[in-house]
């Protein structure tokens, strides 16, 4: 529970989602990141540092560059959590479509 | 049968909010009726294995609906069904075009589970012009550790499990 709270805190900041987004296609640098964002590059490392924490992305050392990536089992842990409760209300809304299927045939 | 109501689920969670959107093919009258006529609530709310039944419900202004959410035995494995109670309180009404209040976990009385998060919805109803009712659903809490809170409730009642049973049968 502890975790998870701190990811979805992570989530909550819409640079970090784009980071997420942006390292989603392809492992990046500190300073390759850095450069989509208007933000200064002290900003962008803070960020990845609460990423890492989280344990959202990695670092993985390639010759004297490091490089960002996303983990990707972590991000799909945070998809089925919410996808179980959006599934809890589509399948509510599934058997209102049949009472109110009903309770129109006997208004006829 | 549904596959041309829209269905918008979003997690804000800058501001711990959920919004639900859904079309309904039927006029305001009857969607408005289903959702808060307790007769007809108990028909929908509860997921098939799993259903809901109504103990009171005084739709009005400062009234309340009470309701438990009944676990048969195959889905947790427990020996017995499973009640879990749970209670909507009405701030405020506007007919045929919103209703909004507090939800949370409580006891059969109504006495709220101090433990577990109470939760504010509003809940928006609007005519469309081809025959389809827009309900929009904004469920809002003091903190997405809260809104988690509600989530694990689900899996822990064994709910969730019912829907899970419900698409296994489906498939």
């Amino acid at each position: 529970m502890e975790t998870r709270r701190d990811i979805f805190q992570a989530l909550a900041d819409p640079t970090r989602r784009a980071i997420i987004t942006l390292i989603a296609l392809q492992a990046m640098t500190p300073n390759a990141i850095a450069e989509h964002f208007d933000s200064t590059r002290q900003a962008i490392s803070k960020h990845l540092q609460i990423l890492t924490e989280c344990e959202l992305v990695t670092q993985k050392q390639q010759g004297r560059e490091i490089y960002y990536q996303l983990e990707v089992d972590k991000m799909k842990e945070i998809d089925q959590w919410l996808i179980q409760f959006r599934k809890i209300w589509e399948n509510r809304f599934n058997q209102l479509d049949e009472v109110l299927f009903t309770m129109k045939n006997e208004n006829k | 049968m549904n596959s041309n109501l829209k269905f918008e689920f979003e997690v804000h969670k800058e501001n711990n909010t959920i919004v639900v959107k859904r079309e309904f093919a039927a006029n305001l009258e009857l969607v408005w009726k289903a959702w808060t006529t307790a007769e007809l609530l108990d028909q929908w709310w509860g997921p098939e294995p799993c259903r809901a039944q109504t103990k009171s419900m005084d739709f009005r202004e400062g009234g309340h609906w009470l309701y438990c959410m009944i676990v048969p035995p195959a889905v947790t494995g427990a020996e017995t069904e499973q009640i879990h109670w749970g209670k909507q309180v009405y701030e405020k009404i506007v007919i045929h075009k919103k209703f909004s209040g507090t939800d949370s976990f409580c006891d059969e009385n109504g006495n709220a589970n101090p433990e577990l998060p109470k939760g504010r919805f509003e809940n928006v109803f609007s005519e469309e012009t081809n025959g389809k009712t827009l309900v929009t659903m904004i469920s809002t809490h003091a903190s997405f550790e809260d809104v988690e809170a509600v989530i694990a409730m689900g899996f822990k009642e064994g709910i969730t499990v019912c829907f899970t049973q419900l698409d296994a049968l489906v498939q």
